[in-house]
């Protein structure tokens, strides 16, 4: 309608000015709070990929140093790890729309939120710091494997302590939100009438509680080592460096899941809207998310098949690593069967959605290959396993991202992004994204290692498409974020339900009001009744 | 089930809660050390029982009863303020400190009677012990090291709470810190429990 | 949602705890006098497993409290544990 207005108190207006936000504890600007942080750090992350990118567009060197190249990387996966990829959808999405979802006015503890993000800043400065104060920049990649880490001449303590800092704020934001659901639903939401968006934070929250602070303690254990020769790890004073990677992996495999639990509920989501159908089997979607975070708990072996552990355990590892994809699985099925036969509205979120399936497929599929002991022997530390997990954490958690953000953009800003640049942006992202990664499954099956700086001839072709590939994923980031920051401030204005959702976000104004609620609803029924034929 | 979040008290349970989990996370913090420890337990099995001949296991036994104590005390101080007697309960936090005190004081004495004879990680010394005796003697710093550092942090928290006690913040009704803070002593307590027979009994 | 909890522990059921609490510290003192071999550290940590048994129950209060706390604090542990026998599976056959 042309002469509708944005609510005339909302969030966004509530208190202006730049104080007004930085000491806020409503959790919609913290989630927005977040957001802003991850664009500038998730940005420079990507520019130190491309450059890696076009350092490697052919062999020999290109405009840099082997020395810088393993700074790079190291600094990439920090940054993309710690400060964007797990705190991931949970801090921005989860912060906005949790309590919103469950009927609540705020999260548990609004206070304990806003705290979690001056930590979380706290860390990701620490990490950025490590790369240029006095002293070399830490090159021991973002797995910080001993010997290495513990003896070289470097600032690996200051970027092992960002690390630590950043765990901390994990796990303040995990405890919140577990709370949350526990105490916070309004009357008459049962836990089997969450939205599954929830159930995944849910299952998300724990794994931030009971997995970080190994990862905690074991990045103090090389901090002691560097400082007081402790020996834990060192073989000349008994230790085993296999021990560091046992405690170091106990903690980062479940973390992937901590990445890639919040992508899923979004599409879970974005699915029933642009069908508008119930989600299929909303049970097992539910359980499945908790199975995902309980069974990916014992897997972690799986990134250490040739570092020397007993036959036996790579024999156990192995076995549960398959057993992990089941529940995954369970979900892809779920969301097809939920499409099929719905009234179909491709609009950008149920694109993003779709290529999530298809991108996420890949890299689960290749992930079963590497779960595979002999398989594994070939493609361990090349570049096959960089292309495994960029499928599944950017083409999975960074898609399924994309699909949020435009999904909860109306929502968010009361405003609506340009759909037809938008989904030209979707084509530049899609299209670049397989060509810089597709091409490492192939040269990694061939023998390219990873985090090499150089690279046999043979291998040029196979750098050189990836080199492009990576110029155009960047040409389609650079327009999605133009699309939504210029659209933010001058988009037309949005209804409160443009995609006729039935979750609570879209019974309330958009933007939302302070407090989210007039009044706390009573819940009467489950998340996905849709008002329709299509609805049983 | 939903509850006001403007209210200057947070709601009891949800605070609780809040607490429990936090100390969930405390436990996994000292569980990897736990982890190292199994580890090279079995590997080093008669150096580990050799290294531990060194400690005291006198003042290992006292610091168990006097955090056992505290732990007692404390919870008696939570009785004392559900019932209104908010001068018993000050008194018995009080006494909590003060075994705490005696805690810390009896690990200073042990530490200062090990690093005496040279034993801690980086001596000459230490390079003499065996694989296992090195590993010891750098799990036994880092585990007590990392628990008395907890045991400083529950005695700040416990005394914040005899303040809010004098004060009157804390009251009858309004106890959840005082609930939250004993809850954290307990945990110092509890790793304690596992602490002591895994460092001190292995003779 | 009202209060689990609005049990106060009684003064005398905090000294019978520390009592139970004191004899079992007594107990595995002594028991290190008993050589069992690799029992003698199974046996420790049983005994230390009932002393924080214990003090989670009625110090903490987990004994009066919702099913949501109980079942967290043991799913916490037998997570753990699990973690440590899965670690095993490596260590243990080498």
């Amino acid at each position: 309608m042309n002469d509708q207005t944005i609510t005339p108190q909302n969030y966004l207006n509530h208190q202006t000015g730049l104080w007004s936000w930085l000491t806020s504890t409503d959790h919609k600007r913290i989630g927005l709070l977040y957001l802003y942080s991850f664009l500038v750090f998730f940005s420079t992350a990507a520019i130190l990929g491309l450059l890696m990118k076009i350092e490697k567009i052919a062999p020999g060197q290109t405009i840099m140093t082997a020395q810088t190249y393993n700074a790079l990387f190291t600094i990439h996966g920090i940054i993309m790890i710690f400060v964007i990829v797990i705190p991931g959808m949970a801090v921005v999405f989860g912060n906005f729309f949790l309590p919103i979802m469950i009927g609540a006015k705020d999260v548990a503890f609004p206070k304990l939120n806003l705290f979690s993000w001056y930590i979380y800043i706290t860390g990701a400065f620490l990490g950025l710091y490590s790369q240029f104060a006095y002293g070399h920049s830490p090159d021991a990649g973002w797995t910080f494997y001993v010997p290495y880490s513990s003896s070289a001449e470097s600032n690996m303590t200051i970027a092992l302590t960002a690390a630590v800092v950043l765990g901390f704020s994990s796990i303040l934001t995990g405890m919140n939100f577990i709370v949350t659901i526990h105490r916070m639903r309004a009357p008459g939401m049962t836990y089997f009438r969450m939205p599954l968006f929830v159930w995944s934070l849910y299952a998300t929250a724990w794994i931030q509680l009971l997995a970080t602070p190994i990862i905690g303690i074991t990045l103090i254990m090389v901090i002691a080592e560097r400082t007081f020769h402790i020996g834990f790890f060192d073989p000349a004073l008994g230790g085993d460096p296999l021990l560091y990677q046992h405690l170091f992996w106990t903690y980062s495999h479940p973390a992937v899941y901590v990445m890639i639990l919040p992508a899923m509920g979004v599409v879970t989501e974005i699915f029933p809207t642009f069908s508008q159908k119930p989600v299929f089997g909303y049970t097992a979607i539910a359980f499945s998310s908790l199975a995902i975070a309980l069974v990916g708990y014992f897997v972690w072996g799986h990134h250490m098949f040739t570092s020397g552990m007993s036959y036996e355990s790579r024999l156990a590892f192995s076995l549960l690593t398959f057993i992990v994809a089941i529940p995954s699985a369970i979900k892809v099925f779920n969301w097809l069967s939920t499409m099929y036969g719905g009234s179909i509205d491709l609009k950008t979120p149920l694109l993003y959605a779709v290529s999530f399936i298809f991108l996420f497929t890949i890299g689960g599929f290749t992930g079963l290959l590497q779960g595979a002991l002999a398989a594994n022997v070939q493609v361990h530390h090349t570049d096959f396993i960089v292309a495994h997990f960029h499928y599944i954490i950017f083409g999975g958690m960074g898609f399924g991202f994309f699909a949020g953000i435009h999904y909860w953009f109306p929502k968010i800003y009361g405003r609506m992004y340009n759909e037809t640049w938008a989904n030209i942006a979707w084509g530049f992202a899609f299209v670049g994204f397989n060509l810089l990664y597709f091409p490492m499954f192939i040269m990694g099956m061939q023998g390219m290692p990873r985090r090499y700086y150089d690279f046999d001839p043979k291998f040029a072709t196979g750098h050189l498409i990836s080199s492009i590939g990576a110029f155009i994923l960047i040409a389609g980031l650079i327009l999605i974020f133009s699309n939504l920051i210029y659209h933010s401030r001058r988009g037309a204005i949005a209804s409160a339900n443009p995609w006729h959702g039935v979750t609570l976000e879209w019974q309330i104004p958009s933007p939302p009001p302070h407090e989210n609620f007039d009044e706390i609803p009573v819940i009467t029924r489950g998340p996905y009744v849709f008002d329709n034929p299509y609805t049983k | 089930m939903s509850t006001n979040v403007h209210s200057e008290y947070i709601d009891r349970d949800t605070g609780k809660m809040g607490m429990w989990l936090f100390l969930f996370t405390e436990l996994y913090l000292f569980g990897g050390l736990f982890i190292v420890y199994a580890v090279m337990r079995s590997k080093y099995s008669a150096d580990f029982h050799l290294a531990a001949l060194e400690l005291n296991t006198m003042i290992g036994t006292i610091n168990t009863v006097v955090l056992l104590v505290s732990s007692m005390t404390v919870a008696m101080s939570l009785t004392a303020i559900q019932r209104n007697q908010a001068g018993l309960a000050m008194g018995l936090v009080f006494v909590t400190l003060l075994l705490a005190g005696i805690f810390i004081v009896n690990k200073y004495f042990e530490w200062g009677h090990e690093i005496s004879l040279q034993l801690y990680p980086g001596t000459e010394v230490m390079k003499t012990l065996p694989h296992g005796g090195i590993i010891f003697y750098s799990l036994y710093y880092m585990m007590t090291g990392l628990h008395v550092l907890h045991v400083i942090i529950g005695g700040v928290i416990l005394t914040i709470v005899l303040f809010k006690l004098k004060s009157g913040t804390i009251n009858r009704e309004h106890f959840l810190l005082h609930e939250n803070g004993a809850l954290y002593w307990h945990l110092v307590d509890l790793i304690w429990i596992f602490l002591f027979p895994l460092l001190y009994l292995i003779s | 949602m009202e209060n689990h909890d609005n049990h106060i522990a009684s003064y005398s059921l905090n000294w019978t705890v520390l009592l139970g609490l004191l004899i079992l510290t007594t107990l595995s003192v002594l028991a290190v006098e008993i050589h069992l071999g690799a029992f003698t550290v199974a046996l420790a940590l049983l005994i230390a497993s009932v002393k924080v048994t214990i003090v989670m129950t009625y110090f903490m209060h987990l004994k009066y409290e919702g099913i949501m706390l109980r079942l967290m604090a043991g799913g916490v542990f037998l997570l753990f544990a699990a973690v440590i026998v899965v670690t095993f599976s490596d260590y243990y056959f080498r």
